[in-house]
């Protein structure tokens, strides 16, 4: 029997196809927000604007990294066979903010370095889930 | 010291139970605490007039009601009471809470409680499907325990500031041997450089040893007004001069724990004071001192990087110069300025709304010169901080 297509494990954070980020900016202040801010724009010194949906840019430059060696606790999903995974905090220039995601499949820590490039890819997380993923450049 | 604000209360009592994996109930932790700190100030359960309890969201019902909780355990007694919750920062809350109270001249005296079972290994979220709270977010979608973030932190810090390995071991040996006087601290032992190396990685770069474990504890505190501690010939008492819990500042830059990831900071520039130092900054002023006039501080060592984070962020020495003043030996007993004389959460894990009223019951040891093999030698003025998740943070000036 064929299996379902996997779906975002979240909804409105991200786009499959092309991979990026869905945000929110504020139509008064230009704030931008990850995860997507529905409610009201957060400068205080804002008077509100509407929060219209923009995506994020794709690319960004590693500002920290690590791996996770242990098994995380639920609703982490995981098998019998878990995988050490590598987690980077990547900070987008254009909307300065800093946005954290598991790295690629395949990529571990020797392969990173704070200030590297990295884009934006969408990864299996777990059997039937997509999620967002940074990848070095 | 001057006392500069007026605003000072007195310490009348700090009692704790020891730190450990001990397997029973939090309210016990804390009723042994509670009459520890009574005894200590030498009052009756009956004298308090406030009781102000640090929840512990991992306990059930009866940890929502922390202050009802260890009141009831101590004997109905018609005081007022409340609870808070701040995750880490839930004592400091609890203490500025209590502290309130007295300076508005409501009570004159209060007990101050706060204990903790903790769970085996990694924290983990609220149970249950819980797609709009964060913390459960952050691990269904990337699995990022709190080693994660605190490695995060530790590498940035190797690649700004060229910080090795080496200086987190050394932070953790530090510890260690401070911690080794501590009747109250669950871990006892030296720790050696080597077996700090020889322990498993968690989250590269930090491995176990470099990581605060989870622990079960009670503290307690007893305030007062400074003119009650005279009336009960407490003469010369320890006193709080500042009790600092701000918010962070937006756009909060910094990558904070369930976040997954920092305010913008494309409308507003980054604010000048990030959020652990605004919260000591705060508390400086607030007491009408400096860093310069502390004698020791207790600091939130998470994890042993962590601790470098903070030299700066209470103002020890400038941003990047920490690791220098680690080396120099002048965060160690015998130095300039000693940093967690109690052996900090190296040495105890942490028991989190008990944590921040642990740092208290420190400070009050050492300004009373009851400190023991641990003594900072003539200690007038201590800062203790901390941070938690959601925003909370705190810091805490007393002085002689």
């Amino acid at each position: 029997m064929a299996q379902p297509a996997p779906e975002p494990v979240v909804d409105g954070w991200f786009t499959v196809d092309p991979p990026r980020l869905t945000g929110t900016r504020c139509t008064a202040c230009g704030t931008v927000y990850f995860p997507p801010q529905t409610l009201t724009c957060r400068n205080p010194a804002c008077d509100g604007g509407d929060l219209v949906i923009t995506p994020l840019s794709s690319r960004g430059r590693i500002w920290s990294y690590t791996d996770a060696r242990y098994r995380p606790p639920p609703p982490y999903v995981s098998g019998e066979d878990f995988e050490p995974y590598a987690v980077a905090a990547v900070e987008l220039p254009a909307e300065r903010i800093i946005v954290l995601g598991q790295v690629a499949r395949g990529v571990s820590i020797e392969d990173l370095a704070v200030g590297m490039e990295a884009e934006l890819v969408v990864e299996e997380l777990d059997p039937g889930h997509l999620v967002w993923k940074w990848r070095p450049l | 010291m001057n006392h500069g604000n007026g605003r000072d209360v007195a310490v009348l009592g700090v009692g704790m139970h020891p730190w450990g994996k001990w397997g029973r109930s939090f309210v016990e932790y804390g009723l042994a605490a509670a009459r520890d700190a009574l005894d200590d100030a030498g009052l009756a359960w009956t004298d308090v007039q406030y009781v102000a309890g640090a929840d512990t969201i991992r306990n059930g019902y009866p940890g929502f009601v922390a202050g009802a909780t260890f009141a009831q355990a101590l004997g109905w007694s018609g005081a007022r009471v409340s609870s808070c919750y701040a995750a880490c920062a839930s004592g400091a809350q609890a203490m500025s809470v209590a502290r309130a109270q007295i300076l508005a001249g409501l009570v004159d005296v209060a007990l101050i409680v706060g204990a903790d079972a903790a769970p085996k290994g990694f924290f983990a979220p609220v149970g249950g499907d819980r797609p709009d709270d964060p913390d459960w977010l952050r691990f269904r979608l990337l699995g990022a325990t709190n080693p994660v973030y605190f490695a995060l932190y530790a590498r940035r810090r190797m690649a700004l500031y060229g910080a090795t390995r080496d200086d987190f071991a050394a932070v953790k040996v530090k510890n260690a041997r401070h911690g080794r006087h501590n009747p109250y601290a669950r871990y006892r032992a030296e720790v050696t450089a080597a077996d700090v190396a020889a322990s498993p990685v968690v989250a590269d770069p930090l491995r176990l040893l470099d990581i605060c474990a989870t622990s079960d504890g009670g503290a307690a505190v007893v305030l007062s007004s400074v003119e009650y501690a005279r009336r009960r010939g407490h003469d010369a008492p320890v006193r709080i001069g500042a009790i600092a819990t701000v918010t962070p500042t937006f756009p909060n830059t910094a990558l904070e724990l369930p976040d997954f990831a920092t305010d913008s900071s494309l409308a507003v520039d980054p604010p000048e004071r990030p959020f652990r130092s605004a919260n000591a900054a705060a508390a400086y002023e607030e007491a009408g001192l400096g860093p310069e006039d502390l004698s020791l501080a207790e600091v939130y060592d998470l994890s042993t990087a962590l601790e470098l984070d903070w030299y700066e962020d209470i103002g020890l020495c400038k941003p990047g110069e920490a690791e220098e003043l680690l080396r120099d030996g002048a965060t160690a007993l015998g130095g300039r300025i000693p940093v967690n004389p109690s052996g900090g959460l190296a040495s105890f894990g942490e028991a989190i709304p008990a944590q921040a009223i642990a740092q208290v019951c420190e400070l009050t040891w050492q300004l009373r010169g009851r400190a023991g093999a641990r003594q900072v030698e003539g200690a007038r003025a201590g800062i203790a901080v901390n941070q938690g998740l959601f925003g909370h943070g705190s810091a805490i000036i007393a002085r002689t």
